[in-house]
């Protein structure tokens, strides 16, 4: 399942994107996002399924902003999450 | 056959028992309870068959509101809530299910109870509520593929409707009506944020558009807007259209018509998907603890 | 030489006419209607009213804002170039606080965060648009849902006595939200924190894109909010300068920017 959290506004579209087919629920993720955006919840879409990464839903209306300082205008991103992902399960729409 | 329902403004309390079925035969009763932020429904299932259901207003308590529609919903039945093998919560107040075993979320109910109510060629959800704009595309089973649900922006919720129905001091349930009206469907408003589209929509009035022009426009965007986000989830066939927004023909025709995907017809309220999602994800968690799955 | 500056903003207009690069002549403001033209141009015959100054001897005009184009070669106003905001903004306020390495500007509309080197001119810039949960409209916006003046807003702010947390991220819900706390008895003033808390972690954070360096400077309309700078402050963990007339810097800026381009132009 593709996992699509955050939003689109009047300003443009934020989602963090979670694959959970691929999402082994390591957790590193969760460790490396510096403003604690990631959250692993038991997969509830599917009830055999085991943990699963999720953003928060602290952050899930602010995305933007909450990912903002990993995002310069300039210089190089450096996404941690994605980064710190093996299992390539994120990706982020802006 | 039992059927009682108040008149509420916008949203009608129900309640409906299914006639020719009886608990006593089942092997299996679960539930689910939806508590939502308007409303609040509540759904009955026999070995996965509807049973019996309600749907009322959410009040203040959530609680209470969860134990008044479940009530409601097997009063005259002689169903006693202990009598129900297995509970499931959904929906923003689900945590609030005293009776509940279990808590799923909205998004994979939502998907399981619109592929119930419309049949399994259901591949692609769209839920419109008053604050929320909800896009799923599931699999043959009503499992969700994918997902994407946009509580930020009142954009694309009934919440933006109500403003501009506000703005031309239209009744809403009217609103979708004046904006098919117009002959050619002029540009939509360019602005997508409400605040800011009102103010565009103020300036196209004083520009002496009509306001069923204005209309038009802003329902246009509207669509456009969730068009964008229903293509990040794919869009396939079958197509439905759940939610509040549903009722709009505004924004319903102009998706038809822009999509080229007519929205299947339901053969049930769908406003009870998420209840009906929860009651069969509640049986298949009763079939997992009984040592059936 | 006389030169001008208009700063065409969504809600407001604003000109400075500046004599050498020094002295400012005369400045107005006014609030941009439906037809910016019209608007715009009742607002310079404001500046120019009792100046005895005319059009014709103003040499260059500069126009910013985001409604610049509405006057760019076009009469009565005619002004000859546009730059965008980012670049106003810079130049106007380098030129006030020669230390400033980073200026944020909040107007109606828009938010903007500017990062500026030693010589006034942008090295990086972000910019909060098209959402009216950045900018100032949303504490316009509250203001009326409060049924409170927009001037007393900031004040009402500095009296609260409570740090209460704003969950809607968006103009229209956080109305509702107001609203909500209102039946439920929470004071206007505390109430009035809690949406400056909001916007100011809005911008703080749009900021931390480009980066934050010392000097701070605040400009724009809502810079003259005094409930909105302790919050933003805090939330950047640094002082922030406010220059006097912190709404007319962008058009300052465009002034200033005209009279180079005349340099320029003579060499
Ligand atoms: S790092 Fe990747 S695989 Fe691990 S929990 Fe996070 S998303 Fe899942
Ligand atoms: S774009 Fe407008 S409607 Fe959407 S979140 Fe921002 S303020 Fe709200």
């Amino acid at each position: 399942m593709k996992a699509y959290y955050g939003y689109k506004d009047g300003s443009g579209d934020y989602f963090i994107i979670i694959d959970t087919d691929k999402c082994n629920g390591c957790r590193k993720c969760v460790d490396a996002c510096p403003h604690r955006v990631f959250e692993l919840i038991k997969d509830e879409f599917d009830i055999e399924g085991g943990l699963m990464a999720a953003v928060t839903e602290e952050h899930r209306k602010k995305i933007k902003y909450s990912c903002g300082p990993c995002k310069p205008m300039s210089g190089e991103r450096k996404l941690q999450c994605v980064l710190a992902c093996e299992a390539k399960a994120i990706t982020h729409s802006w | 056959m039992s059927e009682k329902s108040k008149e509420f403004w916008r949203w009608r309390e129900y309640r409906h028992t299914m006639p020719n079925m009886d608990w006593h035969d089942a092997k299996m009763v679960t539930a689910g309870v939806d508590i939502g932020s308007v409303g609040s429904k509540a759904a009955v299932m026999l070995d996965g068959e509807l049973y019996t259901y309600a749907a009322m207003r959410t009040g203040g308590v959530s609680e209470e509101t969860a134990v008044k529609a479940m009530n409601w919903a097997i009063e005259e039945t002689g169903l006693k809530t202990e009598d129900i093998h297995y509970v499931v919560g959904t929906g923003y107040g689900r945590v609030n299910v005293p009776f509940a075993k279990r808590t799923i979320t909205e998004i994979a109910c939502h998907a399981r109870g619109a592929h119930y109510i419309y049949g399994p060629t259901v591949r692609t959800v769209l839920d419109i509520g008053g604050q929320d704009c909800k896009a799923i595309r599931c699999d043959e089973k009503g499992k969700v593929m994918s997902f994407l649900m946009n509580d930020k922006c009142a954009a694309g919720t009934g919440r933006g409707l109500e403003v501009f129905a506000d703005l031309i001091r239209t009744p809403i349930e009217e609103l979708g009506k004046t904006s098919l009206s117009v002959q050619d469907e002029p540009q939509p408003v360019s602005n997508t944020c409400v605040i800011f589209a009102k103010a565009e929509s103020v300036a196209l009035l004083r520009q002496g558009w009509p306001k069923e022009k204005v209309s038009a426009a802003y329902h246009l965007a509207m669509v456009n807007r969730i068009i964008d986000l229903l293509t990040k989830v794919g869009i396939e066939k079958d197509f439905v259209v759940t939610g509040g927004v549903a009722k709009n023909t505004g924004i319903v025709s102009r998706l038809e018509r822009n999509l080229k995907l007519k929205p299947l017809e339901p053969k049930l309220d769908p406003i009870l998907a998420g209840a009906i999602g929860s009651a069969l994800f509640a049986k298949a968690l009763y079939e997992k603890e009984i040592g059936l799955r | 030489m006389i030169t001008a500056g208009i700063d065409v903003g969504a809600k407001y207009a604003k000109i400075v006419v500046l004599e050498d690069g020094k002295s400012i002549l005369t400045r107005a403001n006014g609030i941009v209607g439906f037809d910016i033209l019209k608007s715009v141009t009742a607002v310079s015959e404001k500046a120019l009213d009792g100046t005895g100054l005319k059009r014709d001897q103003i040499t260059r005009i500069v126009a910013t804002g985001m409604g610049r184009k509405a006057i760019h070669r076009t009469p009565p106003i005619n002004a000859e170039e546009i730059v965008p905001d980012v670049i106003a903004d810079a130049k106007g306020t380098h030129h006030l606080i020669s230390t400033v390495k980073t200026v944020i500007d909040v107007g109606a509309e828009e938010g903007r965060g500017v990062k500026v080197d030693e010589n006034g001119k942008v090295r990086d810039f972000v910019i909060n648009e098209r959402c009216a949960a950045g900018a100032g409209t949303f504490i316009e916006t509250m203001a009326r849902a409060l049924e409170v003046k927009v001037e007393d807003m900031g004040l009402l702010a500095l009296k609260s006595t409570e740090a209460i947390p704003m969950n809607a991220q968006c103009c229209v819900f956080a109305e509702s939200e107001v609203v909500t706390l209102i039946h439920s008895r929470v004071t206007k003033e505390n109430i009035s924190k809690a949406i400056h808390d909001a916007m100011a972690g809005r911008i703080a954070s749009m900021v931390l894109r480009v980066g934050v360096e010392k000097d701070v400077a605040l400009i724009g309309g809502v810079a003259q909010n005094p409930g909105f700078l302790p919050p933003l402050k805090k939330e950047l963990n640094t002082e922030i300068i406010v220059p006097e007339h912190p709404q007319y810097v962008g058009a300052f800026g465009a002034a200033l920017l005209a009279l180079e381009m005349e340099g320029h132009q003579n060499e």
